[in-house]
């Protein structure tokens, strides 16, 4: 038996687009660094109120100029909040939790990735516009998930806050 | 060809199946109680009794007792029904109670501890945070009970496969074994996470688990889970709604491909759901891209066959436009409506699942309300509007009793589409906007609705409609169960292929494919599994949500 002309243009169509929505993605991860968090770094959860990075989480800027921001995230905060960051700047964010899976999410921009107990999240956002935005947990965490908010500051001046 | 054109109703077997189906009806009516519910808190309407700790637990027990409950005593319910009508047996019958009662009872254990709030850890159940050990049990007995279904539809195949050993098996009992394995692939991850992890954790045995592990092997399950609710709404729209419709299956060899695509290409797909995870690397979450993009194919023929088959119809009733056929379907039947409301859903589910694939895209939408309305625009319509469309359609096969309410069970399906598409647009809108899914007020900490406040109102008006199409559905099953008027039980008819495929063929050696799916599966996971598991790691306590 055969397949009908028509099915057979449709399935060459439909395979094409699924061929090329590949390659746009493999174009933009090789070329513009389009690639999800993937960072692989683990952390002790148990003694994280020790933990030189985590424990006493601050905004540092790095021996070659980067902004480093470590995040704790904790039933039902962020930590350190609020932050304050110069805009068109790359942030690197480090995130990890002190107890459940939360999420981390800058309202408004694709700066999202998980914060998982035991490892550490990573990625390196710049925001483009000055302002103030809300920073929301998106991950079910317990009664008070809904109330989890922290916020960011980007300010106009370049350098910012050092 | 044996089994087209069965009547089973009135027989144990139909018995065995309408059982099922009472119990998924029961899940989905409870369930959408709770949904309408959680609409208006997110809208931040007050209503008595609203509070964060209901709405968690109500969060739970609507994802429970739709998306696990409703679905899979639905699915157990249809696959023996269609089995017995196709093959003229059910080899195990006390095999199958015996999964019903398994299931039911891992089913109400589950149950009973949400809703006294000692679980309510949302249906993803991602640890750290952890739930009483019943709810784990429970869920894996639910998982066992529908195991037991499974043996019995493959011995039934077995057994009629010996006494039609040349006949390539009917495309509805294809369909449902195909469901069956991609049903068995699926499941043995979320067991492997219940019995290495879970259970043990949540009894004590062990003091700290790893929660990329545990979601891993949840997602190892969760996306083919989809795959598990789609695949029979497949089964019923290519071989019932042509029937119903008065046409002819355009391509029966198609069809069988595309089922086997599905074994295939499901579960090696989990990482698109944990794309902003941290401890997996980024070249295993583009290899499971490729393979979800990969699945659109199936669908994508899916489409052309089964509106094809559904013109056939059209022209066989004598239409000649270009469009005039689609007027001479059957829009007044509840069933075909459903089916085709559901259908059309799932063209809108469709793009939303291939920009959620796409990572770059995925970032802006992670686990924000879009989420929320992409499911249920897929799960929440393409599968239930034809679940529910689907009861309409076996209840006088299965019970010997017409169709009570008919007009309610004629609107309950636009309810439903209408309903759906306010509240899901809502809130796909208000995702991209940047609400968080799973939030008891849409205002967050107190003022951060602004950007997406109307939209939640929206959303809820959308749940009204939903739940007042829930009604009118319970309402005609009730009615139809209890008071239809007894009339002698209609066949199981399934629509006739324009070519049926008389040889047994490539897309019919189901245990070949069946050997491809593992290797799909180990291919995609042993790697990223197996080097996490090396990784020196630090575990996490339990934590109680409240």
């Amino acid at each position: 038996m055969s397949v009908d002309k028509y099915e057979r243009i449709w399935m060459f169509g439909a395979g094409g687009l699924i061929v090329v929505f590949l390659v746009i993605i493999s174009i933009t991860a090789a070329t513009q660094a389009v690639r999800p968090p993937s960072h692989i770094e683990v952390v002790n959860p148990a003694t994280i109120a020790e933990h030189p990075e985590f424990g006493d989480p601050q905004l540092r800027v790095e021996a070659d100029g980067r902004i480093v921001i470590p995040v704790l995230a904790q039933m039902f905060g962020f930590f350190p909040d609020p932050l304050e960051v110069p805009v068109n700047t790359p942030i690197t964010f480090r995130i990890t939790s002190a107890d459940v899976v939360h999420g981390f999410q800058v309202v408004g921009t694709n700066a999202n990735a998980m914060a998982v107990p035991g490892y550490v999240s990573q990625f390196t956002y710049t925001f483009k516009k000055a302002g103030t935005y809300d920073i929301a947990c998106n991950e079910y965490c317990g009664l008070m998930h809904h109330a989890m908010v922290g916020k960011i500051t980007v300010t106009e001046a370049p350098g910012g806050q050092r | 060809m044996s089994g087209t054109g069965a009547v089973i109703g009135g027989t144990p077997q139909a018995r065995l199946a309408a059982t099922h189906i009472a119990v998924a009806v029961t899940a989905f009516a409870v369930a959408a109680c709770m949904g309408v519910l959680q609409g208006l808190s997110i809208a931040d309407f007050e209503f008595p009794m609203r509070s964060e700790q209901l709405y968690y637990i109500s969060v739970t027990a609507h994802g429970v007792l739709m998306a696990l409950v409703f679905t899979t005593f639905f699915i157990m319910g249809l696959g023996y029904a269609l089995t017995q009508a196709q093959l003229g047996r059910l080899v195990g019958l006390k095999t199958a109670w015996l999964g019903f009662w398994v299931a039911l009872g891992g089913t109400v254990t589950a149950a009973y501890t949400i809703l006294t709030g000692q679980s309510t850890v949302l249906y993803t159940f991602y640890p750290p945070m952890q739930a009483h050990p019943a709810f784990y049990i429970g869920a894996t007995l639910l998982v066992v009970g529908s195991w037991l279904w499974g043996g019995v539809v493959i011995a039934s195949y077995r057994s009629w496969k010996k006494d039609y050993p040349d006949t390539p098996v009917p495309m509805a009992t294809h369909g449902i074994l195909a469901t069956i394995i991609v049903w068995y692939l699926a499941t043995a991850g979320v067991a492997m996470e219940m019995l290495l992890q879970l259970i043990p954790w949540s009894l004590g045995w062990v003091e700290t688990i790893d929660p990329i592990i545990a979601r891993t092997l949840f997602w190892w399950f969760g996306h083919p889970l989809v795959y598990f609710w789609l695949m029979p709404a497949y089964v019923l729209w290519y071989t019932v709604m042509p029937r119903i419709a008065g046409g002819r299956l355009f391509s029966d060899k198609l069809a069988r491909m595309v089922f086997i695509l599905f074994v295939i290409l499901s579960t090696p797909v989990g990482f698109h759901h944990q794309f902003t995870d941290p401890g997996i690397s980024a070249g295993w979450k583009f290899a499971h891209t490729i393979t979800t993009f990969a699945i659109l194919f199936p669908s994508f023929v899916t489409a052309f066959t089964v509106i094809a088959s559904l013109e056939v119809a059209g022209r066989l009733k004598g239409a000649k436009g270009l469009f005039d056929w689609i007027g001479t379907l059957p829009w007044k039947d509840p069933f075909f409506l459903a089916m085709a409301l559901a259908m059309l859903s799932f063209a809108f589910g469709g793009f939303g699942g291939a920009i959620n694939a796409a990572y770059g895209m995925n970032s802006m939408v992670h686990n924000t309300a879009w989420i929320m309305g992409h499911f249920h625009v897929t799960l929440g319509t393409t599968s239930a509007l034809t679940f529910m469309g689907a009861t309409y359609w076996l209840m006088p096969r299965l019970l010997g009793r017409q169709l009570a309410l008919p007009g309610l069970a004629r609107l309950q399906p636009w309810l439903w589409f209408i309903g759906m598409g306010i509240f899901s647009t809502s809130f796909h809108i208000a995702g991209l906007r940047g609400l968080p899914r799973r939030v008891y007020s849409a205002s967050l900490a107190g003022e951060q609705g602004g950007a997406w406040a109307d939209l939640a109102q929206a959303g809820a008006i959308g749940g009204i409609v939903l739940f007042l199409s829930a009604l009118c559905f319970v309402a005609v099953v009730l009615g139809t169960w209890l008071g239809g008027k007894r009339i002698e039980a209609p066949a199981f008819e399934f629509a006739v292929p324009l070519e049926p495929v008389t040889e047994k063929g490539l897309w019919d050696r189901l245990g070949f494919w069946t050997i491809v799916g593992i290797v799909l599966v180990i291919l995609a996971y042993a790697y990223p599994l197996i080097t996490l598991w090396m990784t020196p790691r630090f575990g996490s306590p339990p934590f109680q949500p409240f």
